[in-house]
């Protein structure tokens, strides 16, 4: 058996209420891992044929929840979600913090993949070898606070029913929707303890069109074993001590990025990122640190770094609101990026997102793509039955809400900021695509590019996994490090360069970075790459046309101290051109037949014939 | 009497406790070998999520437990004052558990018996790795034996339930009570 592996995973089918065991030899294990490797692996094999076809939010979408060997192990627990995702058409890997992958591994699974679409809304129930299928019909439509709170006392009964005498009962873990989820609402994350979530690729949704509440997990056994387990331990201590010296990061997490983003770096999104640059002490670290913070380390398990950081409101109007951190990406898209320079609106809508189920990245950035046509009169005080100014919490509280439940003007923006601005621009006769700030149906996440600062030009533009800011592109070589955290399902906050003797005492197996990056990672970008292009069914993107940046992006900066400055197309151009060649894709960034070949994907790359002759 | 001048307690924090569980991760690497949280003598409770509740014995001045026991399988260790258990008497019944105050030892999960926190013979592991990160919600304070009973260890002996309802309106203030 795979050590580091708990050896098996659980398949449900929801439509025949079907659940079974199923196992993956070694030699898949060893070339896919685990988490995003192995969530493309399985998608592309039962897919791949009629990719094109497959709605995500269908019954015939696959629901992944993996693990990896590393997971629970390593520092920095993590599971990964995956399928085929709403907002790209294409394989995202996304991975979220928490107790849950732990828990599953040590009830015996590495993963779940869940088929169909049940008739009623329900969730999933494990417990060690136990697996249930269990009505959701009294959780469904219910925020996050509730949620948690009644799941967790009905496990904690059966487990203590299952358990008798055992002593206390732990609470279990759990991944779940929230209402946007249950609407599938594209921008809709799979949400974990209060504000963690696997915020990008839409699976919330996938979640919902499943009719698929949560998954709940509690698991009594050991982590499953390992091939070295004295130098697994002496790994383990010395990565730690490697985390333990991330001052900055574990003192403020990346709760300060509010403000020094934007004052210093000049690449955070502010009202729908028609600026870049802001100077608002209001919005700094310490203000955030001093009046909000009620928990200054928080972590998950097996994390030393514990870079989040609980807000709660403590007076005024928003009191009571409580949300992590929030982190740089939650200040940026649900402060600036709305107009929004007060702490306490800021945290306040962090929290509603969370609650509401909503990737806040994704979600939010559809909010100021909104208020953005609001403010150039193309949506009117008609069109969204009230006004919707930057800064105006309340009206963005109203338009959140709105959208996770489809109404009115909500229905179309659910669809997410690129989906919708289609939809808009014919509804109006205007192009509105010029205000959607996403790459490939993903808004991006809050580090822009035209500073020179931040993020790279080809970061979002290239990459596989679209607008996530976790998983940028710049060189073909070294990215496949993130797809290896991904795969072994850690934290990438995390990283650290014992990662590759880990995985050989852990598993057993040989790895190395070299290999990695040539062969092994690279096979999963390829195949990532091909289902993205592969896409449909409602959008197929064209990479001579989309793989770029936002529009946005090449606008001249208008305010601060790089004011002028602008993603240089030129630069990009050659960047793209260089990135393509070194991934091994033509000149239109589609993969070479060769390069697959040599990697043993000639299915993938009799796939992609149908988009080679296309221009 | 034993060696020491000074036993051991383990003080917590529940205000600090971050939920890295690396408690729990150190105490079963050092009694079981292996990362195995459910068995580890430390058990992190997160019934309100950011409400984390290191949960283990707190040596009850009295040893409720240990006088439970119809076996004799608990004793008390004359040098660390950690309840010690018989693994080979213990028959598993769980009175000890339904006599302690916060519901603390449990069975394990592998082999049934009862599961005490033995302070690591006197040298905690939970509280060095937590202060090792500098988290501090464990911390090691060192008791005076001939001042023993001079503080009520037993007052921290809680069930989960009870301690997270305080920490959680301490943290969250009164809107907590719609999470628990
Ligand atoms: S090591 Fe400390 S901070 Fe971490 S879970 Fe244990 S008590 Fe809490
Ligand atoms: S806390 Fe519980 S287990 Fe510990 S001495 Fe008291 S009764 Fe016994």
């Amino acid at each position: 058996m795979a050590r580091g592996y708990a050896g098996k995973f659980i398949e449900v089918d929801l439509s025949s209420e079907n659940v079974k065991d199923i196992t993956f030899n070694d030699e898949i294990l060893k070339n896919y891992v685990g988490g995003r490797g192995l969530a493309v692996k399985i998608l592309w094999d039962r897919l791949g044929g009629r990719w094109e076809t497959i709605d995500p939010l269908g019954p015939e979408n696959i629901f992944l929840a993996l693990t990896g060997p590393l997971t629970g192990i390593y520092p920095g627990s993590r599971v990964c979600i995956s399928g085929k995702s709403p907002q790209s058409n294409g394989i995202i890997g996304s991975t979220v913090s928490g107790e849950f992958g732990n828990e599953l591994k040590c009830a015996g699974y590495d993963g779940i993949i869940v088929t169909g679409r049940a008739e009623k809304p329900v969730y999933i129930f494990i417990a060690d070898g136990h697996v249930e299928i269990r009505s959701a019909e009294h959780v469904w439509g219910k925020e996050a606070p509730e949620t948690i709170r009644i799941l967790t006392r009905e496990a904690r009964e059966i487990l203590g029913s299952m358990w008798r005498n055992a002593g206390a009962i732990r609470e279990p873990a759990i991944i779940y929707c929230g209402p946007a989820g249950e609407n599938m609402v594209r921008t809709a994350a799979v949400m974990q303890k209060i504000s963690h979530a696997a915020g990008y690729g839409g699976y919330g949704a996938v979640m919902g069109s499943k009719n698929l509440k949560a998954i709940v997990v509690k698991g009594r056994g050991p982590m499953p074993s390992v091939a070295s387990p004295e130098i697994v331990k002496i790994l383990l201590r010395e990565v730690e001590r490697s985390l333990l010296e991330r001052d900055r990061l574990r003192r403020w997490g990346t709760g300060y990025g509010g403000y020094e983003v934007g004052a210093r770096l000049s690449s955070e999104p502010v009202r729908n990122w028609q600026e870049e640059w802001h100077d608002e002490k209001s919005f700094s670290g310490p203000k955030f640190d001093f009046r909000y913070w009620v928990k200054r380390y928080w972590s998950d398990f097996n994390c030393p770094i514990a870079c989040m950081k609980i807000s709660v409101i403590k007076a005024g109007p928003y009191k009571g609101a409580i949300t992590d951190d929030p982190d740089y990406e939650m200040q940026a898209y649900l402060g600036p990026n709305l107009g929004i320079f007060d702490p306490d609106k800021c945290i306040y809508l962090s929290a509603l997102m969370d609650y509401l189920g909503f990737s806040g990245i994704n979600g939010g950035n559809t909010l100021a793509f909104t208020a953005e046509l609001y403010e150039k009169g193309i949506l009117t005080r008609e069109d969204l039955g009230f006004d919707l100014n930057w800064g105006d919490a309340e009206a963005f509280e109203r338009l959140a809400r709105m959208i996770a439940k489809r109404e009115g003007i909500g229905n179309i923006l659910a669809e997410g900021t690129y989906r919708a601005a289609l939809k808009i621009s014919e509804m109006k006769g205007v192009d509105v695509t010029r205000y959607a700030v996403h790459v490939k149906g993903v808004e991006v996440g809050a580090h822009g590019t035209r500073s020179g600062l931040d993020f790279n030009p080809i970061g979002y533009a290239c990459s596989p996994q679209c607008g996530d800011h976790t998983s940028g592109v710049y060189d073909a070589y070294n990215d496949t490090v993130i797809v290896f955290l991904d795969s072994a399902v850690v934290c990438s906050m995390c990283s650290s360069n014992l990662i590759w003797d880990f995985y050989g005492a852990v598993t057993g197996w040989n790895l190395t970075k070299d290999e990695w990056a040539k062969t092994l990672g690279r096979r999963i970008l390829h195949i990532q790459r091909a289902a993205l292009l592969l896409g449909g069914p409602d959008i197929f993107w064209r990479p001579e046309v989309h793989d770029d940046n936002p529009p946005r992006f090449y606008e001249p900066l208008p305010s601060g101290p790089y004011k002028g400055k602008t993603t240089d197309r030129k630069v990009f151009e050659e960047m793209k051109r260089q990135y393509y060649e070194a991934m091994g894709w033509d000149e239109r960034g589609i993969p070479k037949s060769s390069v697959l070949r040599d990697l043993g994907l000639e299915d993938v790359d009799i796939a992609l014939e149908k988009i080679r002759g296309q221009t | 009497m034993g060696k020491r001048e000074f036993i051991v307690w383990v003080a917590r924090d529940y205000l600090k406790c971050t939920g890295c569980r690396r408690c729990e991760i150190a105490c079963s690497i050092f009694h079981e070998g292996w990362i195995w949280p459910e068995a580890s003598r430390i058990r992190v409770f997160m019934l309100v999520p950011g409400v984390e509740i290191p949960h283990f014995c707190a040596q009850c001045h009295d040893y409720p437990c240990v006088n439970a026991c119809p076996v004799r399988a608990l004793s008390v260790d004359d040098d660390t004052g950690a309840v010690l258990v018989d693994r080979e008497k213990c028959t598993g019944c769980g009175a000890c558990i339904r006599e302690c105050p916060g519901k603390i030892p449990f069975l394990h999960p592998g082999d049934g018996k009862a599961t005490i926190c033995d302070l690591c013979g006197g040298d905690p592991q939970c509280a060095r790795v937590c202060q090792e990160a500098r988290f501090n919600a464990l911390w090691v304070v060192r008791e005076d034996k001939s001042r023993w009973g001079g503080f009520s260890r037993k007052l921290f002996a809680q069930m989960p339930e009870d301690l997270t309802r305080d920490v959680a309106v301490n943290l969250y203030g009164e809107k907590a009570e719609e999470w628990i």
